[in-house]
């Protein structure tokens, strides 16, 4: 068998043009030998998770700025446990207060990277929580 | 199988976990794909290809919407480069499809090319097949553009077209003898670029060096894929390649070759990971090799021993 691939869908949701995070982590799964699926900017829930169910992916990672992460993080995560895609690792990053964090994490989120976390301990986390 | 019942009903999940399972080479996908080869063979597989930043991913994306409105259903395999060293991958094209996402009659996968050089993955293949058998009318496969002879592009299409730019330089230079070869249609995109009669005149000078192909000789269009330009002359032109692929009884001659080729190609997979299989039991292969660096034994010796081994 070969040797599998993480395939990670990186999203922007929502009305944000800020994509350099986005892209600084993608470079850096990717450089971690993972398989990074860049979404584009302005996506709706149901777009990102459209993508996400014909890709495949072992995980969703979020990028929003525009703080309406506790809006539609949630949303990303309840759709996809409606179609059948609950078990993919949904993780995000961006403008998110401390604050917030545990209300993500109770509606699907399974953690929060937000700026200034070495990349390596995003990576790390996705290789230990993804489902086998 | 419960799996192939779904997929083979619309059921977008289900395809994209075959797929995974082909791509992965997961025991499950030997059955699958024996299941589902009965089912092939009646899609349209066009093959995309072209140097980086010609515009194949927009061009695809246009076309997939001219066909949606005829009301066909449509795949797309976007290909891009697996990083030989970290073995991770961008893949990028799904962005420039942004709006076909939700539409229920589009499935779009991208793949790397996980250490393969043709322009294609291996999983490629395989996903063509199930894509097939799932029913979509077309099914596009778009590579990436390594600039020479895209290979396995068409190992793996009915209709090869080849996405060319004016001024990229010296144009002679991004349109390499191989891709002439295998191209039935040549795009000329970004036509409203300078440079574009140039490209247009040196296509059509190349093409006519080239003898073969006679019966059907290879169009050449021009497009603005971002303006939505020269599309629908561009469908048109694909449907008559099929159709001509057909009456002409090309369709079958090209597709029994690329049958050969396939079962070829699996036939060494299988062996090559027979071998590594045994290789890994044993143990021994460290030390082998290290005889032959020492000169003990010479390499060749050593291949008919590894080979020994599985072929008794």
């Amino acid at each position: 068998m070969t040797e599998k691939h993480i395939r990670v869908l990186v999203a922007k949701p929502g009305l944000d043009g800020h994509d350099r995070g986005a892209k600084v982590i993608a470079r850096a799964l990717r450089d971690a030998g993972m398989e990074v699926i860049y979404s584009g900017l302005r996506q709706t829930p149901e777009q990102i998770v459209s993508a996400a169910i014909q890709e495949d992916v072992d995980v969703v990672a979020m990028s929003l700025l525009s703080g309406a992460h506790n809006h539609l993080f949630p949303k990303v995560a309840q759709l996809l446990k409606e179609n059948n895609a609950g078990d993919i690792l949904i993780v995000g990053g961006g403008v998110i207060p401390d604050a917030d964090i545990p209300f993500l994490k109770e509606n699907g989120i399974s953690e929060i990277f937000t700026p200034g976390t070495p990349t390596a301990k995003a990576i790390e986390f996705i290789k230990n929580n993804v489902k086998q | 199988m419960e799996l192939i019942k779904k997929a083979r009903g619309g059921d977008q999940r289900s395809i994209a976990r075959i797929i995974s399972y082909a791509e992965n080479e997961t025991p499950e996908a030997a059955e699958v794909l024996q299941k589902l080869y009965a089912f092939t063979g009646m899609a349209h597989i066009v093959g995309i290809t072209g140097p980086p930043g010609s515009g194949k991913s927009t061009l695809t994306d246009k076309l997939v919407k001219e066909y949606r409105k005829q009301g066909k259903t449509v795949a797309v395999l976007a290909v891009d480069p697996t990083s030989p060293y970290s073995g991770g991958a961008i893949l990028g094209d799904r962005v420039r499809m942004s709006d076909l996402t939700l539409d229920p009659g589009v499935y779009i996968r991208s793949m790397g090319t996980r250490g393969r050089l043709g322009g294609l993955s291996k999983g490629t293949a395989s996903a063509v097949k199930i894509l097939d058998a799932c029913g979509f009318n077309y099914i596009f496969i778009e590579t990436v553009g390594v600039g020479q002879s895209e290979v396995d592009i068409v190992k793996n299409a009915d209709t090869t077209i080849v996405v060319t730019v004016p001024g990229l330089g010296d144009d002679i230079q991004a349109i390499k003898a191989g891709i002439l070869e295998i191209g039935d249609i040549f795009i000329v995109n970004k036509a409203d670029r300078d440079g574009t009669d140039r490209l247009l005149m040196e296509l059509k000078m190349m093409l006519d060096l080239n003898p073969d192909k006679a019966a059907w000789i290879p169009p050449i269009l021009q497009t603005v894929a971002t303006q939505n330009k020269g599309i629908t002359e561009l469908a048109d032109t694909i449907i008559q390649h099929g159709d001509f692929l057909r009456q002409s009884g090309q369709l079958i001659r090209q597709r029994r070759e690329r049958l050969e080729t396939e079962i070829f190609d699996l036939i060494i997979n299988r062996i090559t990971q027979q071998i590594i299989r045994k290789q890994n039991e044993d143990g021994t292969f460290e030390q082998e090799l290290q005889r032959v660096m020492d000169k003990e034994i010479d390499p060749y010796t050593l291949v008919d021993k590894m080979l020994k081994k599985i072929f008794k």
